[in-house]
């Protein structure tokens, strides 16, 4: 499995995302946010958290305007495989090549904390290492997770089995207590919580291995 | 010339800035605050000859997330 993480100035999870796919079998390539093209042979695109910009004007919007983004968009509108983790689903969701959008927490407080997430769907890459109905314990860290999308379209993320992950306990105010989201195909997947932060014994908690290692047996290169 | 672009989250958005506002005007003594809504003003400083048409698109790509917020633009 080939990697690519993206970089801009901000990230702040981009090297732990970068050891998750290495310890799970990946080889990793950084990529900077003024590249203009991704790495040849690529399976899949990481899109790590942080806070881009300085989440100038929105979170994610001036990452989803700069030059690799537009090659990440690309990768994924030619059926490549890309994750994007609490900001990266920001800045994935301000590309469009997810629907919504991630508002301000419905309690204004960023929150820090471990949260139980319901695996709502292993019919994904990512989630192959679950099974539906598991409720695992991953890291959130954000402001802005409040995911909003109009009714029609949960309607339609929920009746296409494009929700990954729900809240046990929404903490932020999220709509559907959607905590993780699928582009149509599947293989574009972003999510609030950070499975890069529990993904070693040293982090306290190993429930986002299994995302990690699923995804090495069971990626093809667009 | 300039333009001012007005960007505010849409009807039906909760505006969790806009309540915490609203609870503390309540909260200071200033009855009768049924609402509160924040957006933001933008301004641009543009070259002359600048459309209104180039502006909107500039708040349709990025100066708005028309999933969440809705703009107007004033041209000076």
């Amino acid at each position: 499995m080939h990697a690519a993480v993206v970089v801009f100035p901000g990230s702040n999870c981009d090297r732990d995302l970068a050891v998750a796919f290495e310890a799970a079998g990946a080889k990793v390539s950084m990529v900077w946010h003024k590249d203009t093209k991704l790495p040849d042979g690529l399976d899949i695109v990481g899109v790590p958290g942080g806070f881009s910009f300085g989440d100038y004007l929105r979170c994610g919007a001036i990452a989803a305007n700069s030059p690799i983004c537009n090659e990440v968009k690309a990768h994924a509108d030619r059926g490549g495989y890309a994750i994007g983790i609490c900001n990266g689903f920001q800045v994935l969701a301000e590309t469009g090549v997810l629907p919504g959008a991630l508002l301000r927490n419905a309690g204004l407080k960023y929150i820090c904390k471990t949260v139980g997430l319901n695996v709502v769907t292993s019919q994904c890459a990512y989630t192959e290492g679950y099974s539906v109905g598991d409720v695992i314990d991953i890291p959130i860290a954000h402001h802005d997770g409040n995911y909003f999308a109009d009714d029609e379209t949960i309607a339609r993320l929920q009746g296409e089995d494009r929700v990954a992950f729900t809240y046990t306990d929404n903490p932020n105010g999220a709509k559907g207590d959607i905590a993780g989201i699928l582009s149509a195909n599947k293989r574009v997947l972003g999510m609030m919580p950070h499975p890069e932060r529990a993904a070693d014994a040293g982090h306290g908690g190993t429930d986002g291995q299994a995302l990690f290692r699923a995804l090495s047996g069971v990626l093809t290169p667009a | 010339m300039k333009a001012r672009v007005h960007v505010m989250l849409k009807n039906g958005v909760l505006d969790p800035q806009g309540e915490a506002v609203r609870h503390a005007l309540g909260a200071m003594g200033f009855d009768g605050v049924n609402g509160v809504r924040q957006g933001k003003v933008i301004e641009l400083d543009l070259a002359d000859g600048t459309t209104e048409a180039t502006v909107k698109e500039m708040c349709e790509r990025l100066l708005s997330n028309m999933v969440i917020e809705s703009y107007t633009v004033e041209m000076s």
